[in-house]
């Protein structure tokens, strides 16, 4: 079913809360948070702040105790695991902070990888390979490292990799989570370029979170993790 | 897509994997030949004779008697008079016949006297004649054939004068008869190869000066003489009897065994081999055991590489999982990865096999006349590759459901 509202949120989060039954007494809880469709917003907070859970549970990797998050409009929440598996390989590209790849498979592999699972995003593109190949151009990275191995890449052109990997097939969302974290302060600069670029092109919703301040101005909304995340029970 | 980058990872793991994939090999070798060894021992011994419906004897245990009449080893409890054995060779039933008399010996080797249907009749191995590879069968009175590895251990040629001891271990020879060594038998894996083979007339001549198995002191019948002697057997040790129609066998038995003249046992071969097994069959089952501790520990060994890897491998899982891999997938792959890895150990432990086999072939056969038959591979060698692969997935099931709860719970959070 796809909605079809251009006004909705990408992720809506109303009154989640959530904590660890086995860590401590870790908890969060955050009752409101949109992220609005094509906007790109950036997530600031220090490590340890729950950065990593809030967006695991977007990602659908954790479930809320109790509370709702909307992606699309759709409750994913209430999903099956596995649909929310499929929901996730359908909609949401994914960069971590480094080691994004799997270091024994080829990049084109690796980039080819969401399609594998994710029909909808197969649908999105004619033929895989020149897509791939033309994320990678636009991102600069030279043809013939589609064909190396993806360990062999430095870590600059591993992320850059990420990057077309979590956009290849057009998905609505893209979470990135302190994706520069691994590269010096020049890298960090052309790869952001670089990553804001294709996704602006593709439309996609970004959710980047950083602990680094001065990346702030290219993004559409700052949101300090503190002001979203209230202490509960 | 999943098996090709599968297979990418273990490439690079190539030196882990590999030799994962020789230690199970290894064990699987170590398996396969424990398991050959073992049914190979069982049809050298079952196939020692073939083709013999019933053995004769007097009055004595169905596998005593086989002891003595097929294997050589202990000794007859009584002699059978060559009355009876005539009386019972002129049944109806009875096809074919061969005498065999025991009693003697030539340097530890077991001499046996018979004549020469001995050659034509008794068979090993599926119906296999004894052949003769040197010279000819006995001719002369004092005509020697011999086993093929009673020719290698002593060195024996055609032409070869022997002496004929009294008795099984005894100091007493019947050094005033020798005997000319007339041909050597091929090797037949058998208890023949140890035996010393003569006619049952040259028997009776050896023993001509004795009485009830001691020599007559003072008496020494000249060669010349004994040679126009009346040599015709009085008594023999046991006899092979083929039936004309397999339905007889159990008459012809029953008939023997209730022979109102003379205590008789008669025997069915296969019969009597199969109980002789399940005696020495311990060791069998001990080889069992031992093969299947070896794939037991195999099969965890398997298990503890695939586990210890695990750790490292949580971020590989997390970029699974984020791509929208289910955590079944991730099982999946860890047993995708368990089958390769115990299909690629069944294909190189089948050549590692098949080498071994044919370097050790001659050496096992010369030393414990156990002949392995060096095959491909069997239906039963397939059917335990098959197994050992379900096992391997099943072991790997441990490893993937650990695996299964670190992505479940890793999510977005990596883990190095």
């Amino acid at each position: 079913m796809e909605k079809s509202n251009l006004n909705a949120d990408t992720i809506r989060i109303d009154s989640v809360k959530f904590h660890w039954s086995n860590k401590n007494d870790f908890k969060i809880y955050v009752p409101e948070f949109n992220v609005a469709r094509g906007e790109k917003v950036l997530l600031l907070g220090e490590s340890g702040s729950g950065k990593t859970t809030l967006l695991s549970l977007i990602c659908g990797f954790l479930n809320p105790i109790s509370g709702d998050i909307f992606l699309n409009d759709e409750p994913i929440n209430n999903l099956s695991a596995r649909k929310k598996d499929q929901y996730r390989c359908d909609n949401i590209g994914i960069i971590f902070q480094q080691f994004n790849l799997l270091p024994y498979a080829k990049v084109i592999d690796n980039i080819l990888l969401p399609l594998y699972f994710s029909k909808k995003r197969v649908e999105n593109i004619k033929d895989q390979k020149e897509t791939a190949a033309n994320i990678c151009k636009s991102l600069r990275l030279p043809d013939e490292v589609l064909n190396m191995q993806a360990s062999k890449l430095s870590v600059g052109q591993q992320q850059r990799v990420a990057v077309a990997r979590a956009l290849i097939g057009n998905p609505s969302l893209i979470i990135a989570d302190e994706p520069t974290s691994a590269l010096d302060k020049n890298a960090q600069s052309i790869f952001l370029d670089l990553m804001f670029s294709q996704i602006s092109e593709s439309r996609s919703t970004l959710l980047m979170v950083s602990h680094d301040e001065s990346l702030s101005q290219r993004f559409d909304r700052v949101i300090n993790l503190d002001d979203i995340l209230k202490e509960g029970d | 897509m999943l098996l090709k980058l599968t297979f990418a990872s273990l490439y690079a793991r190539l030196l882990t994997v590999s030799m994962t994939v020789f230690a199970i090999s290894l064990s699987l070798m170590l398996y396969l030949s424990v398991e050959k060894l073992r049914t190979s021992a069982y049809t050298s011994f079952t196939d020692t004779i073939s083709q013999t419906d019933l053995i004769l004897g007097s009055r004595t245990s169905s596998i005593q008697l086989l002891l003595y009449s097929v294997f050589r080893v202990g000794n007859a409890t009584n002699n059978i008079t060559w009355e009876s054995y005539e009386e019972i060779m002129n049944k109806d039933e009875v096809e074919w016949s061969v005498p065999i008399s025991l009693g003697d010996s030539h340097k530890g080797f077991r001499v046996m006297g018979t004549n020469l249907d001995f050659f034509k009749r008794y068979k090993y191995r599926g119906g296999q004649l004894i052949e003769i590879s040197e010279g000819n069968y006995f001719d002369d009175l004092y005509d020697v054939v011999i086993g093929a590895a009673v020719a290698e251990k002593l060195k024996y040629n055609i032409g070869k004068s022997i002496i004929v001891s009294h008795g099984i271990k005894s100091f007493t020879d019947h050094d005033d008869q020798p005997f000319k060594v007339s041909g050597i038998l091929e090797k037949t894996g058998t208890p023949i190869d140890n035996t010393v083979i003569v006619s049952l007339e040259a028997i009776e001549a050896i023993h001509v000066d004795w009485s009830s198995g001691a020599k007559i002191p003072g008496q020494e019948t000249p060669i010349e003489e004994i040679r126009n002697m009346d040599l015709s057997a009085k008594n023999i040790t046991a006899a092979f009897i083929g039936v004309k129609s397999k339905l007889t066998i159990f008459k012809l038995q029953r008939w023997i065994n209730e022979y109102p003249e003379e205590a008789l046992t008669s025997i069915l071969p296969g019969v009597a081999l199969h109980e002789l097994w399940r005696i020495i069959g311990i060791v069998e089952n001990l080889l069992l055991g031992i093969s299947i501790v070896v794939i037991f520990t195999t099969l965890i060994g398997m298990a503890a590489i695939i586990f210890s890897s695990l750790n490292e491998r949580r971020r590989e899982m997390a970029i699974w999982r984020a791509m929208g891999a289910s955590p079944n997938i991730v099982i999946g792959i860890l047993m995708l990865e368990a089958f390769i890895i115990s299909f690629l150990s069944t294909l190189i432990s089948s050549i590692l096999l098949y080498i071994l086999l044919n370097i050790l072939q001659p050496w096992i056969d010369d030393t414990y006349g156990i002949l392995i038959n060096i095959e491909l591979l069997s239906l039963k060698d397939l059917l335990i590759f098959i197994l050992f692969i379900i096992s391997a997935m099943l072991v790997s099931l441990i490893p993937a459901i650990r695996a299964y709860w670190f992505s479940i719970n890793d999510g977005m959070t990596i883990k190095i």
